[in-house]
Order: C-alpha cells, then sequence, then structure tokens
C-alpha cells in the first residue's frame, strides 16, 4: 500500500468524521436530510476506496447500496415524508448546539484514545479507520440523545450504522454477510420506523417525540 | 444414521418457523391461523427434542452443540404452550375489538418469524450470522410490541426500537473487534467468524482487542438482556403490547441474547492474558437484581411488575453465569430453565386476569382466589414459585447459587440475598392484594385454557422435588463447557 492509498482512504474517513459534526448542529429538517445525503455519499466513496485498495470487489456492492439506498433513496422519501407532515420547521434539541459540539469533540478525543493503543498489532491504517469509525458511531449516538425529533433521531440512527459498515469495511477480508446484513437491516428498520412515522402522526398530529413521553412507568 | 436424522431436525428447526411465516401470512381467518400457529409451533419443538439425541455436523455457518441444545429446547417449549395461550388469548381481543382480524394474520406471521430467528441465533456457528438473527427477532418484536396502537404501545415500542438498536450497533462494533482479533490468527475470511474455530484458538488472539470487544458486547447484548442500566425498553415492552408476547419474551428472547453474551464469554476464558469477564457480568448481575427488587414495590401495573422480575431474574443468572464454575454454572443454567418455565407460565396467567378484569392496574385487581378460583390459586402458587420459595425450581437453583457464593465471596452473597430478600418481599406484599381480599365479582373461564400455565408449573415445581439423573448429567456437562 502506498502513502497516497493510506492517505487518500484516510482523508474519506476523516470526511465522515467532519460530516457527523455537520449533521449535528443541523437546525432545519430539510439541511439535515441533505447533509445525511452527503453523508451516505462519503461513506460510499470510503468503501469504494477499500473495495480498490483491498482489491476486494465484492466490497464495490456496498459501497453501490450506500450510494443509492442511504445516499439517495432514503433521502428523498424521508423529504416527501417532511413535506406531507409539514415539519419542515426548526428541529427542537435537548441539549443546544455549543454544548453539544463540545461533548462531540470528546467523543471523538475518547474514540482516538480508547482505539489506537488496543489496536497497536492490526496495522497502522486498520487503527485510524477504526478510530474514525468509532468516533462516526458516537457521534450518531450523540445526535439520538440529543434530538426530540423522531426524524432526527433515524438520521441519527443511521449515521451511525454508516459508522459501522466503515468498521466492517475497515477490517480486511470481512465476509460479505455482514455487509448485506447492515444494509438490509437499515432496509427493514426504515420499513418500521415508516409505519411508525405514520402511526405517531396518526395519533399526535406530530412527530415531536416529547408527545409521546407521558407514562411515568410504574 | 443419527447425523441424517440430526440434520433432517435442523432444518426442521429453521425450515418450519420461516415457511409457517409465509404460510400464515397468505391465511386470512384467524380460526385457520390460530390452530396452524400451533401445529407449527409443535413440529418446530418435536425437531428441537430430536436434536437432543441426534447432532448434525457442525458446518461454518451452523452448529449444534451441547449447550444450545437446552436453549433450543426450552425455547420450542416455550413456544409451543404460549402459541397454545395466544389462540386463547387473541379470540378474546378479536371479540372486544382491542385488535382486527388484519392485525391477527399479520401477528401470527411475526410469531414465527419470531420464532425462526431465534432459533437461527442458537443455532448459528457465525457470530455476524448470530448478529443478524438478533436483530431480526428484535424488529419482528418491536411491531408486535406496537400492535395495539394505542399511545402508549407505541410509546413502548418506539422505545424498544431505538434502545434495542442502539444495543445491536454495539453489538455489531464489538463483532467486528472480535473479527479483527481472530484474523491475525485464522487469516481472512469466513473462519475467522465461526464460533467453533474462535473459541478453539482464542488463546493466541490479541488480548487488547478482545478486552475492548467484551465491553462492546457486554454492554450491546446486555440492551437486549435487560440488565440494569440499560433496560428501560423491558417493562414498557412488556407491559404495552400483547400478553403472549410478553411472555415470549421474558421467556425466550432474554435468554437468546444472554446465550450470545455467553458464547463470547466462552470465547474469552480461551485467552488467558484477557481481563476476565466474570466480575463485569457480576457487577451488572447484582446491580440488575437489587434495583428490580426495588422497582417492583412500587409499580401500579401488574404487568410491569412482572417485567421487573424479569430483569431482577436475568440479574441472578447474569451473577451466576459470571462467578462462573461448576456449580454456579449449574445453579444460573437451571435459574434460566425454571425462569422462562415460570415467568411465561405467569405471564399466560396474567393475561386472563387482564382479559377478565377489564385492567392491567393492580389496586383495581381483588380477590382472584374468590372470583376464579383455579386461576387465581395457580397465579398464587405460581408468585410463590417465582419469588423462590420451595419446593419449587426456582428454589432449589437459587440455593445452589446462594450457597456456592458463599464459599467463594461471602461478600457477594450477602448481596446476592438481600437483593433476593427485596424481590421476594415486594412479589409478596403486591400478591397478596391480587389474590385476597373481598370480592363479589364472579368470572367463569373454562378451566382447559388454563392448562398451559399448570403445566408450567407443576414442571417447575416437579424440577423442585426430583430432577432426573439425564437433566442433572446433561446440565452439569454444559456447566463444564461454559467454563
Amino acid at each position: 500500500m502506498s502513502p497516497l492509498d493510506s492517505d487518500i482512504a484516510h482523508l474519506l474517513a476523516g470526511s465522515m468524521v467532519l460530516v457527523s459534526f455537520l449533521l449535528l448542529y443541523q437546525d432545519r429538517m430539510f439541511a439535515l436530510l441533505n447533509f445525511f445525503a452527503i453523508h451516505a455519499c462519503v461513506l460510499a466513496c470510503s468503501v469504494g476506496w477499500q473495495a480498490y485498495m483491498q482489491r476486494a470487489p465484492h466490497l464495490f456492492i456496498t459501497a453501490l447500496i450506500a450510494l443509492l439506498f442511504k445516499g439517495v433513496i432514503i433521502p428523498v422519501a424521508l423529504h416527501r415524508i417532511v413535506v406531507r407532515l409539514g415539519i419542515h420547521r426548526t428541529i427542537e434539541n435537548v441539549v443546544s448546539i455549543g454544548p453539544t459540539m463540545l461533548f462531540g469533540i470528546a467523543l471523538v478525543g475518547l474514540s482516538i484514545v480508547v482505539m489506537l493503543p488496543v489496536t497497536q498489532s492490526a496495522g497502522a491504517f486498520v487503527r485510524e479507520d477504526l478510530a474514525f469509525a468509532l468516533s462516526v458511531v458516537l457521534l450518531g449516538f450523540l445526535m439520538m440523545v440529543t434530538r426530540r425529533n423522531a426524524v432526527s433521531q433515524v438520521i441519527g440512527f443511521m449515521s451511525l450504522e454508516n459508522g459501522l459498515v466503515l468498521a466492517a469495511t475497515g477490517a480486511r477480508g470481512m465476509p460479505l454477510v455482514v455487509e448485506i446484513s447492515v444494509g438490509f437491516s437499515v432496509l427493514i428498520a426504515f420499513f418500521v420506523v415508516g409505519i411508525f412515522l405514520f402511526r405517531i402522526r396518526e395519533r399526535f398530529d406530530t412527530v415531536d417525540l416529547q408527545a409521546l413521553d407521558m407514562s411515568r412507568g410504574e | 444414521m443419527s447425523v441424517s436424522v440430526g440434520t433432517a431436525a435442523l432444518t426442521g428447526l429453521l425450515g418450519i418457523p420461516s415457511l409457517g411465516a409465509l404460510l400464515l401470512v397468505a391465511i386470512p381467518s384467524y380460526r385457520v391461523a390460530a390452530p396452524l400457529n400451533v401445529i407449527l409451533c409443535a413440529l418446530t419443538l418435536v425437531s428441537a427434542g430430536s436434536l437432543y439425541s441426534h447432532r448434525p455436523e457442525p458446518s461454518l455457518y451452523l452448529l449444534v452443540d451441547d449447550v444450545n441444545t437446552v436453549f433450543l429446547i426450552v425455547g420450542a417449549l416455550v413456544g409451543f404452550t404460549t402459541s397454545v395461550f395466544s389462540a386463547g388469548y387473541i379470540a378474546h381481543e378479536l371479540q372486544t375489538r382491542r385488535l382486527r382480524s388484519r392485525d391477527l394474520r399479520f401477528y401470527h406471521a411475526m410469531y414465527q418469524l419470531l420464532m425462526f430467528a431465534m432459533n437461527l441465533a442458537l443455532v448459528s456457528n457465525n457470530i455476524g450470522l448470530m448478529w443478524v438473527a438478533i436483530e431480526l427477532a428484535t424488529l419482528t418484536t418491536v411491531v408486535m410490541v406496537g400492535i395495539y396502537r394505542t399511545s402508549a404501545a407505541l410509546e413502548a415500542a418506539w422505545k424498544y426500537f431505538i434502545l434495542g438498536s442502539v444495543g445491536i450497533a454495539l453489538a455489531l462494533f464489538g463483532t467486528i473487534l472480535v473479527y479483527l482479533a481472530a484474523e491475525e490468527r485464522l487469516g481472512q475470511g469466513i473462519k475467522a467468524m465461526a464460533w467453533d474455530h474462535l473459541a478453539a484458538s482464542s488463546a493466541g488472539f490479541d488480548p487488547a482487542l478482545l478486552n475492548l470487544s467484551f465491553v462492546f458486547l457486554l454492554l450491546g447484548y446486555g440492551t437486549k438482556v435487560g440488565l440494569v442500566p440499560v433496560h428501560a425498553w423491558l417493562p414498557d415492552a412488556h407491559a404495552e403490547g400483547p400478553t403472549p408476547i410478553s411472555a415470549v419474551l421474558s421467556g425466550l428472547l432474554l435468554n437468546v441474547a444472554l446465550f450470545a453474551l455467553l458464547r463470547f464469554k466462552m470465547i474469552m476464558t480461551g485467552n488467558s492474558a484477557v481481563i476476565s469477564p466474570g466480575p463485569m457480568m457480576v457487577t451488572m448481575g447484582l446491580v440488575s437484581l437489587v434495583f428490580a427488587g426495588l422497582m417492583i414495590y412500587r409499580r401500579r401495573d401488574i404487568k410491569r411488575m412482572f417485567a421487573y422480575s424479569s430483569i431482577e431474574h436475568m440479574g441472578i443468572i447474569t451473577l451466576a453465569f459470571g462467578l462462573g464454575g461448576p456449580l454456579a454454572n449449574f445453579a444460573g443454567l437451571l435459574q434460566m430453565v425454571m425462569h422462562s418455565l415460570m415467568k411465561s407460565g405467569i405471564f399466560f396467567g396474567v393475561g386472563y386476569v387482564c382479559q377478565l378484569e377489564g385492567t392491567q392496574q393492580i389496586a383495581d385487581i381483588r380477590g382472584l382466589t374468590h372470583s376464579q378460583p383455579l386461576l387465581g390459586w395457580l397465579l398464587v402458587a405460581s408468585v410463590v414459585a417465582i419469588a423462590g420459595l420451595p419446593p419449587f425450581g426456582v428454589f432449589t437453583s437459587e440455593f445452589l447459587l446462594v450457597t456456592s457464593t458463599f464459599a467463594r465471596a461471602p461478600w457477594l452473597a450477602i448481596l446476592l440475598v438481600v437483593g433476593l430478600m427485596i424481590a421476594f418481599s415486594a412479589l409478596m406484599v403486591r400478591l397478596h392484594g391480587l389474590a385476597f381480599g373481598a370480592t363479589d365479582k364472579h368470572h367463569s373461564l373454562a378451566a382447559f385454557r388454563l392448562a398451559p400455565m399448570a403445566l408450567h408449573l407443576s414442571l417447575v415445581a416437579i424440577a423442585g422435588v426430583y430432577l432426573p439423573g439425564a437433566v442433572v448429567a446433561w446440565f452439569r456437562h454444559v456447566a463444564s463447557l461454559l467454563g
């Protein structure tokens, strides 16, 4: 592997972390959807580059799934749902933007501190790739925690799954089973979520989860 | 001969529920679908039972060994009795119009899909395949929890979906790390994900990677087991879904997630350089036990109360397996089987109680032993059994666990006993109000409807008095494998 190859791989994986940060501070629904589409496209590039570098043609399928399904179909579908439900207003955050960003930076630091020492033997490239992937996963979590709206929680979840795909492709020669299953599970997950969004709408006239949060659990 | 019978049984175990799901989608009438569901579950039970004596050849994807046959047989048995209970339960739900016949078509197909996913998770030899199966099981139960479409049911399903997905995502990250650890030794490709290869050669894996992976796996699959602090989905999902689903969740799905955790623990124990997974499991188990015991006191909803009791019992079982060693593992295994049988039996009873009384609020239910004596007394006996009193099987396993803990870690044993006492007294306080007291209500319920509950109770009672030698030998062997 030439230094240029791994530099490009780092650039792409690093861009995913960057786009995850961009997702964190979006306060409009359409902008959020657009940035999710970019997130998925960067993932597709990253996976595609891995496929080329590892001489693993089956990874191109994963890249294609990421590009078409997560980069195009899901954002378009969610866009339509948002329009139909009329919820393109501002997204309500539980925590305001500033602390969220600081917390995000801390999470990226954490994942680097955790991943780099334990993967000493795994080769320079895999180590950094995993650290980036864990950052994307943790930022996805952060987004799910700090958002109140069902649609943005789902986007947080999908950006988290993008991080998992990044990790899985970084692990050399990991069998295809997992990549396809991740794509497949997102498909089903999305299907379920779609049904729920509509049912929530039926009941409450809102997709704001605070309306759901009334049981004290006793 | 025995191998080919085993292959046929394994095919049946996976094929019957998956084809059954397709078949049930096509059947619009619940009068046909409900008995068919029972028949399919019975056939699955026969397949699971024949795996006890006939084992197929292990492949890179599927594996039947002594450990998972215990889970498979218990799972298929509870799946079968629950389908019998479900047939009577849903007829009533249809009458009271809480469910429509369109929902039921969906419900039966999902039930079989859930059975398929759980069986697949148990027999999979590939850690990636196991992950996919557990994710599938999660998604089917999410849909079933939300089937009533009340706002509370939707809230429960949403919470379950989000927390379950987050847990399952953590578990996948842990799985990837295990693969990375294995890849250096076993080479790239499918072999580095096959559990039997992993367990056989884990001694040479990088300990740092294995440590990190187990943290992710414990939190990830621990969410599905319902361990505190990642348990929040469990009480809601149990309380708001249909009662047969509560029975299946408590009796089966929690066990399947625990099984996944045990598989990884077995990989960890093969490597002497890693930090021992035991103390982590013991801590989470103990916290779950004490926390859930305290939570039982304050519950107002009967299904929610028994859901917390499930958290308590999963805590005990996790603690037992975390402690390890032949005796504690034996106790954990027995406790798991007893809990599966007894908790699903309790949910059968609770399902009828809620239908007859028309409420899930504990305060509104009184004097069950007067209004419906058979149901009332069966429930009393079942709750006494789950609380851990003799002569029932739960007592045997808890007694074994407490004595083995006293011998090895007396301080831990004191905490364990305190936790058990908290949960015990909480259940007794609540049971008193439910079962006794004056009431002028009289409910009629055909006695045969209570057969599944009575069957579970009598199995637990028999296990408490006399465990057959073959079962003891079998469990002892599994306990030694678990390390």
